[in-house]
């Protein structure tokens, strides 16, 4: 668009019959409110916003390029970094896209495990997108409160996964390991504390005034608009439609898990705040149902005989009271990958072709280490038949897409994302023409522009 | 050492002291590490009890350039720019590995660390750097800024 | 309705423009030729029984490097479409040449398809007929080819400051 000497010369180029000027005001994309990395080049009439061009690429990281160059499961810290503030979703999406290539089919455990993170991973979305567009409009306390309730939902996620934000958790044909011990009370613990801090925003901004008024009207996209947009999510939901993936077209365990849509009328602001805050009481709700229905019981393991937890077990070593401690069994953690058959097989499929045997096979049998060697040799490795397949997943912000398309080899030929923000940050302009200069910022803030899914 | 030396010694540690205390960063945020700013910033890590909890979002106001997230080809100008307008004493922390030295991002669209643009300080490896490990940081940075050094 | 019958509508109505189908892992994919785009894109929206009313997307693949392919037309340009109404999903493909990478725009039966088109001319290089605004989306102007090609080499860099490592 124009550089320096451009606007400088076309500022007050006259416009309007009445000898009125127009002004170029260029916002970002170093601009908190931009997020950082979205330009709009707005041309303005006093206030009102005439005519926007929205510029976007600054976070272009070539994830699709990136891809290409290593096996499958080599992609997945690439997808965590995509919408990184629910990177569970974006993981598990590729995962599904890849087994869909292959023609294989998770065990049900994991269909459980991967509905209650990606519920967590839309909560801590949510709550970043509410939370940082208060921010915006001024109430920096809901920012607090809200960054607060992440933190909870954080520590759920680290000790499942191990890493806060860029988890790769997940893997073609499973997750990485099983859940913890007593992963249920800390789920209900620090839901209580989310429902604390969502019932705390609601008395502070839902019938806020100045929120009312800076949220109501402002941002609307009629019905016909989001759809001819390609908008999804929670802006469709907004607008009045009651399209979510979860519902429409169930993956994994969603169909056997019931919860409410959240609906909008008017498909202003307002309501896509309401939608997301209705929409975090019932992931917690989802999250919740899979977390009793899991299949393969509670998460305690059972072991026979007398056993010890690893650092006890240390402990009687350095101790000296070696005597019978080689037979001794040790208790270790469910979610450490690759250590124990049992949980390893209740979240990865039984299938040689995809999944990296265990600690013991792999040791211990020679059918064991070659299954692992041609997993991880150059040129061996997953090898989906040649072909192409598109996954969808709800994601935060709407139909998260991942098409896959495999030669043969053991790299994926072409991975695209379908990123579920393109599409509002496209219909920016239409959303923010005619408004004023101060709606931009709402606007914006309700579209949830994540950079690394937008730009990819 | 004579008195007068006693003085301004004295006096440029307490500018140092009082420096060190009263950082205004400039965010300059793009990606995921933006996650774990936001983080280390609110009241979980609090990183106003180091003085420095008010970000400036000007660079005309702020001392400390927070580098946070991947720096891209396209982004690199504005970067730079926004570098040249910020008054010294300026410091430049690099947060997160794609600021370091590119990351992952071995590609054409990335730059690889922001120190081939501008000068930095202190450089925050991770990805992201647990809040725990942008803290450190700071108080190295802290470190820095009370003796004085600058580096044009 | 079901996927096959999808494919025989789209059969029925293009004629010889619609070049091939198929089914693979349940989606269902039909390959048009590029004269027959736009009446296919057309008839995908407004036929009541079809109501493809979303775009959910526009990309492409680069098969220059494709084992089988190689001798074939090089890019194909996959539209994704999604019906709110019935709750369906078809994928359409068109063969491009590589010594003539055009094809028709969407951009008057959707909006988005301006943002994707972009997107796939500046990662693919190919131009899109009639497109109002058809200028790199993602990279900036100064960048010289189009990355996602199979030939361009992934860390080539085109710094604008900086080194040019």
């Amino acid at each position: 668009m124009a550089d320096a000497r451009e606007l400088f010369l076309s500022e007050g180029v006259p416009s309007g019959g009445d000898g009125s000027q127009h002004l170029h005001v260029n916002i970002g994309p170093a601009h908190p409110a931009m997020h950082g990395i979205v330009r709009i080049f707005a041309e303005l009439d006093g206030e009102t916003v005439v005519k926007t061009d929205v510029e976007i690429g600054y976070l272009h990281r070539a994830f699709e390029k990136d891809c290409e160059a290593g096996p499958y499961n080599n992609a997945i810290p690439y997808t965590d970094r995509l919408n990184y503030v629910s990177p569970l979703i974006n993981n598990f999406a590729y995962s599904s896209a890849v087994e869909k290539l292959l023609g294989v089919e998770i065990t049900d455990r994991c269909k459980y495990i991967r509905v209650i993170m990606s519920e967590i991973s839309r909560i801590c979305d949510h709550l970043t997108c509410v939370g940082a567009g208060s921010m915006e409009l001024g109430a920096f306390t809901v920012f607090l409160y809200m960054i607060k309730a992440r933190e909870f939902l954080w520590e759920l996620v680290e000790e499942v996964t191990g890493a806060r934000l860029t988890i790769s958790y997940g893997r073609v044909g499973g997750v990485k390991a099983d859940l913890p011990a007593g992963f249920d009370l800390k789920v209900k613990k620090a839901f209580a504390e989310t429902r604390q801090v969502l019932e705390e925003v609601h008395t502070l901004v839902t019938g806020n005034r100045i929120f009312m008024d800076r949220m109501v009207g402002v941002g609307a996209l009629s019905r016909e608009d989001t759809i001819a947009w390609g908008i999804t999510g929670p802006l469709l939901r907004a607008a009045g439609v009651p399209f979510d993936l979860r519902k429409t077209q169930p993956y994994w365990a969603y169909d056997r898990i019931p919860f409410e849509i959240a609906l909008g009328k008017n498909g202003d602001n307002f309501d896509r705040y309401l939608v997301r805050m209705a929409e975090m009481e019932q992931s917690m709700r989802i999250a919740e149902q899979a977390l009793d229905g899991l299949p393969g019981g509670a998460i305690q393991v059972d072991w026979e005989g007398k056993a010890i937890p690893p650092d006890a077990y240390v402990d009687l070593g350095k101790q000296g009271k070696t005597e019978g401690l080689l037979l001794m069994p040790i208790t270790l953690s469910p979610n450490l990958q690759g250590q124990d058959r049992g949980a390893h097989d209740r979240v990865n499929v039984h299938d040689k072709r995809v999944v990296l045997p265990t600690k013991a096979d792999t040791y211990g049998s020679i059918e064991g280490l070659m299954n692992h060697f041609m997993l991880v040799m150059d040129g061996y490795g997953i090898r989906p038949p040649a072909g192409e397949a598109y996954f969808a997943a709800e994601g935060a912000n709407g139909e998260l897409g991942f098409f896959v398309v495999s030669d043969g080899s053991d790299r994926p030929y072409r991975v695209h994302c379908r990123p579920p923000c393109l599409p509002p940050v496209a219909a920016l302009p239409k959303m923010i023409e005619g408004e004023m200069v101060a709606d931009i910022i709402p606007t914006f803030g309700s579209v949830n522009m994540i950079g690394g899914e937008l730009d990819r | 050492m004579g008195v007068g030396t006693f003085f301004t010694s004295k006096l440029d540690e307490a500018i140092g002291w009082a420096r060190k205390y009263s950082i205004f960063q400039y965010p300059f945020v793009t990606a995921c590490c933006g996650m774990e700013y936001m983080a280390t910033a609110c009241s979980h890590y609090d990183v106003d009890r180091f003085g420095a909890g008010l970000p400036r979002f000007s660079p005309r106001q702020a001392d400390v350039l927070f580098v946070v997230g991947t720096i891209s080809h396209k982004m690199a100008p504005v970067l730079k720019r926004i570098y040249e307008q910020m008054c010294e004493p300026k410091w430049v922390v690099a947060f997160g590995v794609c600021t370091c030295t590119g990351g992952f991002y071995d590609n054409y669209a990335t730059v690889q660390g922001i120190d081939t643009i501008i000068p930095v300080d202190v450089y925050i490896p991770g990805c992201p750097p647990r809040p725990e490990s942008v803290i450190d940081g700071l108080m190295k940075l802290q470190d820095k800024i009370a003796a004085g050094a600058q580096r044009y | 309705m079901d996927g096959t019958a999808i494919l025989a509508r789209l059969r029925e109505r293009l004629g010889d423009r619609l070049l091939a189908t198929h089914e693979y892992r349940g989606d269902h994919t039909a390959v048009v030729s590029r004269e027959g785009l736009v009446a296919a894109l057309s008839l995908c929206r407004d036929d009541d029984a079809l109501a493809f009313d979303l775009l959910v997307d526009v990309t492409a693949v680069d098969y220059l490097r494709f084992p089988g392919r190689e001798d074939g037309p090089r890019f194909e340009v996959v539209y994704h479409l999604y019906s709110i109404g019935h709750g369906h999903r078809v994928r359409l493909k068109v063969p491009v040449e590589q010594d003539d990478p055009v094809v028709p725009t969407a951009t008057g039966l959707w909006p988005i398809a301006n943002w994707l088109e972009r997107e796939v001319w500046d990662m693919f290089g190919i131009r899109f007929d009639g497109h109002p605004d058809l200028r790199r989306l993602l990279m900036y102007e100064e960048f010289e080819g189009h990355p996602l090609r199979k030939d361009y080499p992934i860390n080539r860099r085109q710094p604008l400051i900086g080194p040019k490592v």
